[in-house]
C-alpha cells in the first residue's frame, strides 16, 4: 500500500510542500510506494504580494495568476474541491463534493482570510488590497480622488506584517506624484503603542513618517467604521475623520478548521519546532493556518514548508525525525515607490534592518518574478 | 465558568505580545483570561497600559526565569 500524503490548500504554503516532497520522494513516487494528493479552492494560483501594487497600477491583475495545475509537480493530482471536515482521529477529509480522501500524512495548509464583516461598518465604509476584489477598488477609489483625508487602518490579527508600512509609503508617493499631497493629510493607525510591531521597525519609521508627514495614531483597535458619517472609532474610544479609508482588515483562518473543532480562530494550535498539530503526530500545519505567535508572511511559509518535507521525507524513507523549525522569517519592506530594505528574525534572534536602497527595491522587484520558482520549490 | 487561555509568545518578536493578546481577546468570552508569556520586557509595560485604556482587567504580572507571565481578564 502506498503512503498516502495528502495536502488541504492549495496556497504558497502547501504547493511548497507538495513539489518539495516530489523533488526528495520522487523515486517513491515512481514506483507507486508514496502518493501525494492536494485538495484546493481554486483553479489558479494567486501571488498575493502583488496585490500591493495593484492600486497604484504597478501590476497587472494578469501578472497574479498562474494555473495551479502548471505551478504543481505533475505527479501531484490536484482537486479543485476544498475540504469541507477534517477527521484527525479517522484520518480523514470530506471535501464540499462529498468526496473522501484518507491519509498517512496530513498536511493542513488551508490558511487565512480577511474578515471585515467582523467590524461593523466596515465593508461598506472600507477599501482594502488583501484581495483582488478589494484592490480593484481600492484602485478604482484612488483614481477618483482629488485630495483629502486618508485614514489606513491596520486591524489584528493580520497577514504579511510589513504591508502597513508599505502600503502608507506608496500612498504618499502616490499622492506626491500625482500632485495632491498639498491637500492630503494621511493618518497611519496601528494596534499596538507603535507604529509596527517589529521595534527597530517601528524606531526606524517614526522619523520616516515626520520626513513624510505622515501623522500616526497607536493604541488603535477598530471597534466601529460609521460609512455615512466617514468616521472610524477605536476600542480606545478615539474617532477618526476620514475621505478615504484604507484597512487591512482582522483576519480569521479558514471556517473548515471551525467546522472540524481544530481550533479557535480557525488557528492550529501547533508545536513551535515541529510544526505537528499538538496531539497529532501525522498532522502537519504550515503557513497562515498555525496558531504560532510568529508573522503570517509568505516567507514563514516557505521556511516551514522545507521543514515539513524534509521531516515527511525523512519519515518515510528512514523512520526518523529530520529537523525542528527555528522560526525563521524573511521579509522585504518597500519604503516607497523606488526604495526598500528588508528584515529577517527566528525565535532566538532579533530583526535588525538595514538602510533602505534603491537596490533592494529593485531585488524585491525581481521576487515578484521569482516568487513562481519558490512555489515551485526551485529557489 | 470562565476559562484561561495560555500564549506562549517568548521569542516572539512579530507580532509581538501585546498583538498575540488582542487578537487572542477576539476569540473569548467576557470573564475569560488570557496568559501572556513574554521574553520581552518591554510587554510587561505596553500590556497593561493597554490593558487599561480598552478597560480589560489585569489579574498579575509575574516575573519568572527570564520572561513574564502575564494575565489579563476580558472585561467587555
Amino acid at each position: 500500500m502506498a503512503k498516502k500524503i495528502l495536502i488541504v490548500g492549495g496556497g504558497l504554503a502547501g504547493t511548497i510542500v507538495a513539489n518539495g516532497l516530489c523533488r526528495q520522494l520522487h523515486e517513491e513516487l515512481a514506483s507507486g510506494s508514496v502518493a501525494i494528493t492536494m485538495l484546493g479552492a481554486s483553479q489558479t494560483h494567486m501571488y498575493q504580494p502583488g496585490l500591493l501594487y495593484v492600486p497604484f497600477g504597478r501590476m497587472r491583475e494578469s501578472e497574479l495568476f498562474r494555473d495551479q495545475r502548471k505551478v504543481l509537480n505533475r505527479h501531484v493530482p490536484y482537486f479543485v474541491d476544498p475540504a469541507k471536515h477534517i477527521d484527525v482521529d479517522k484520518k480523514v477529509v470530506t471535501t464540499e463534493s462529498g468526496k473522501t480522501h484518507s491519509y498517512d500524512f496530513l498536511v493542513i495548509a488551508t490558511g487565512s482570510r480577511i474578515r471585515p464583516d467582523n467590524i461593523p461598518g466596515m465593508s461598506e465604509g472600507g477599501h482594502w488590497f488583501y484581495d483582488l476584489d478589494g484592490a480593484r477598488k481600492m484602485r478604482d477609489a484612488l483614481d477618483k480622488f482629488e485630495g483629502g483625508r486618508i485614514v489606513v487602518n491596520i486591524n489584528a490579527p493580520h497577514k504579511c506584517p510589513v504591508a502597513p508600512l508599505e502600503i502608507t509609503f506608496m500612498l504618499r508617493d502616490y499622492l506626491e506624484a500625482k500632485g495632491l499631497m498639498d491637500k492630503s493629510e494621511i493618518t497611519y493607525t496601528y494596534p499596538i503603542g507603535r507604529l509596527h510591531s517589529l521595534e527597530p521597525v517601528a524606531a526606524w519609521a517614526v522619523p520616516e513618517f515626520d520626513r513624510a508627514g505622515i501623522k500616526s495614531e497607536t493604541f488603535f483597535n477598530t471597534k466601529s467604521v460609521d460609512a455615512k458619517a466617514k468616521t472610524i472609532t477605536s476600542e480606545e474610544e478615539t474617532t477618526l475623520e476620514y475621505d478615504l479609508l484604507v484597512t487591512i482588515p482582522p483576519h480569521t483562518g479558514q471556517q473548515v478548521i471551525l467546522d472540524s473543532d481544530l481550533g479557535a480562530g480557525g488557528w492550529v494550535p501547533t508545536g513551535r519546532n515541529t510544526l505537528l498539530r499538538e496531539g497529532s503526530d501525522n498532522v502537519f500545519v504550515v503557513g497562515d493556518t498555525t496558531n504560532l505567535p510568529i508573522s503570517k508572511a509568505g516567507s514563514t511559509a516557505h521556511f516551514e514548508a522545507d521543514t515539513v518535507i524534509d521531516n515527511i521525507t525523512s519519515l518515510i524513507k528512514e523512520d526518523r525525525w529530520a529537523r525542528q523549525y527555528d522560526g525563521k522569517v524573511f521579509c522585504f519592506v518597500e519604503t516607497g515607490l523606488n526604495s526598500g530594505t528588508y528584515v529577517w528574525f527566528n525565535y532566538t534572534t532579533p530583526p535588525n534592518p538595514g538602510p533602505p536602497s534603491q537596490m533592494i527595491h529593485w531585488f524585491k522587484l525581481a521576487y515578484n518574478r521569482l516568487y513562481w520558482l519558490s512555489a515551485r520549490g526551485l529557489l | 465558568m470562565s476559562e484561561r487561555t495560555k500564549i506562549d509568545a517568548r521569542g516572539a518578536y512579530c507580532p509581538g505580545p501585546l498583538m498575540e493578546l488582542i487578537a487572542a481577546l477576539k476569540l473569548v468570552r467576557v470573564g475569560d483570561e488570557i496568559e501572556v508569556l513574554s521574553s520581552d520586557k518591554g510587554s510587561a509595560n505596553d500590556i497593561p497600559e493597554w490593558v487599561k485604556k480598552v478597560h480589560h482587567e489585569m489579574v498579575g504580572i509575574t516575573e519568572e526565569d527570564g520572561y513574564w507571565s502575564i494575565v489579563v481578564r476580558k472585561a467587555k
